[in-house]
């Protein structure tokens, strides 16, 4: 039998405690253990960027990253940035922009962007390219996603 | 099967994991060792603790003052979400031969300190995902010797895509003196087994005035040193191309920068 771990974490500003196995994944244990099913599983093995979330503050994959070293720290999700009827600013960027067609790139490329946006000037198309090549994109060919992005930057 | 896997090499250990491609019994999670993530200056070079991020060198006002090689190539690891968590140590430790830290390490002349011993970078790589290290022995810290004034430096790295794994990079640093080139030095990785120094190309052009018929030769001598295979991103014969187009380049950036 496998050993427990108690893991508490504040994810989107809730605290949370609960007990699991130490081989579970921060995706999983966000999705399945408490429900958070906005961020996304694609590919596991750290290539789709779909899973990005923000760990005290930093872009990191979710699916690298086993739950129990969650343990302390803040977690950021999509469900963070804004709502249906409450876009945050990068979200209603992305509407605009038509940033995204089945969505499902779309919680990870925006925890990305909220990095991205605090971490690099993004002065040009080229340094936005670069910063969204971790996370794949099946539908915009990534165009209008540039251009929200770019929109950001600038507003800044 | 591994028994136990030190855990500061996450971003390469977790997908082995996913993958039940290693099924550990114990592992050991040294995210919390926060007293090994330090960058420290050392004699003009540098010290750099074992659990340093990628995100922290390649941002570091002081690797960019004494080692910008070391900051560009980080550029190059990957994409921020990893670079934010991927360690210099846990790099070094997984010794991937198309990585940029272990290259990097050897080109400039890194002394690895671990647990047990320190241990120069030249004799660390021993193979694809080998290194010298023990199993129950802890990278610590990776110190880099000052480099001699008036070292210029070249990073080139070609990959199919941003952020991908490297085809082939060459990394170069020289250091000019009454228009010579003084001192030489040359690594190349994703051509071997583990990152290589390119010898023969140094010795070519240590002590010889800086021309552009020197860099083409020292390249022509670079790709017929390395011996890559072939694999689904690029063939040997293309690889070898790469290795002097890339280190024609490096050269050519590394002396504008020396003088």
């Amino acid at each position: 039998m496998t050993e427990r771990h108690l893991v508490r974490t504040a994810v989107n500003g809730v605290e949370y405690e609960r007990t699991v196995e130490p081989r579970l994944l921060l995706s999983d244990f966000l999705r399945q253990e408490l429900g958070l099913t906005g961020t996304h599983v694609g590919c596991e093995h750290g290539v789709c960027g779909a899973c990005t979330v923000l760990v005290d503050g930093h872009s990191a994959r979710s699916c690298l990253f086993l739950a129990v070293q969650a343990d302390g720290s803040r977690i950021e999700t999509v469900e963070s940035l804004g709502a249906v009827d409450d876009l945050s600013p990068l979200q209603e960027a992305f509407r605009e922009h038509h940033a995204l067609q089945c969505g499902f790139c779309t919680p990870g490329m925006l925890m990305t962007c909220v990095d991205l946006l605090q971490s690099y000037p993004l002065a040009s198309d080229v340094e936005i390219r670069d910063g969204l090549s971790g996370n794949l994109c099946r539908c915009t060919g990534y165009e209008h996603i540039v251009r929200a992005v770019r929109a950001m930057a600038a507003k800044r | 099967m591994v028994a136990t896997e030190r855990y500061s090499l996450a971003q390469s250990l977790v997908p082995l994991l996913n993958f039940r491609v290693v099924r550990p019994n114990v592992l050991i999670d040294i995210n919390r060792l926060t007293m090994l993530d330090f960058v420290e200056e050392h004699d003009g070079g540098l010290r750099i603790g074992a659990l340093t991020r990628h995100h922290t060198l390649e941002t570091s006002p002081l690797v960019r003052y004494r080692f910008p090689v070391l900051a560009a190539a980080m550029q190059h690891v990957a994409h921020l979400a990893i670079r934010n968590r991927g360690t210099i140590g846990g790099s070094l430790s997984h010794a991937d031969p198309a990585s940029e830290l272990p290259m990097l390490a050897l080109l400039l002349d890194a002394e690895i300190q671990t647990s047990a011993a320190c241990r120069a970078a030249a004799d660390f790589f021993v193979g694809p995902l080998t290194t010298a290290l023990a199993d129950d022995e802890l990278v610590t810290e990776i110190v880099l010797p000052a480099l001699p004034p008036k070292t210029g430096w070249g990073f080139e790295e070609f990959s199919l895509r941003a952020g991908d794994f490297a085809v082939a990079a060459v990394a170069a640093t020289l250091t000019g003196a009454d228009g010579k080139i003084a001192k030489a030095r040359l690594a190349a990785m994703g051509v071997g087994e583990t990152p290589l120094r390119l010898l023969a190309a140094e010795a070519a052009l240590t002590g010889q005035p800086f021309t552009a018929q020197l860099a083409t030769e020292a390249a022509q001598l670079a790709r017929d040193e390395v011996d890559p295979s072939s694999d689904l991103r690029a063939s040997a014969g293309y690889r070898r191309h790469l290795v002097a187009a890339l280190t024609e380049r490096a050269l050519e950036t590394a002396w504008a920068r020396a003088r």
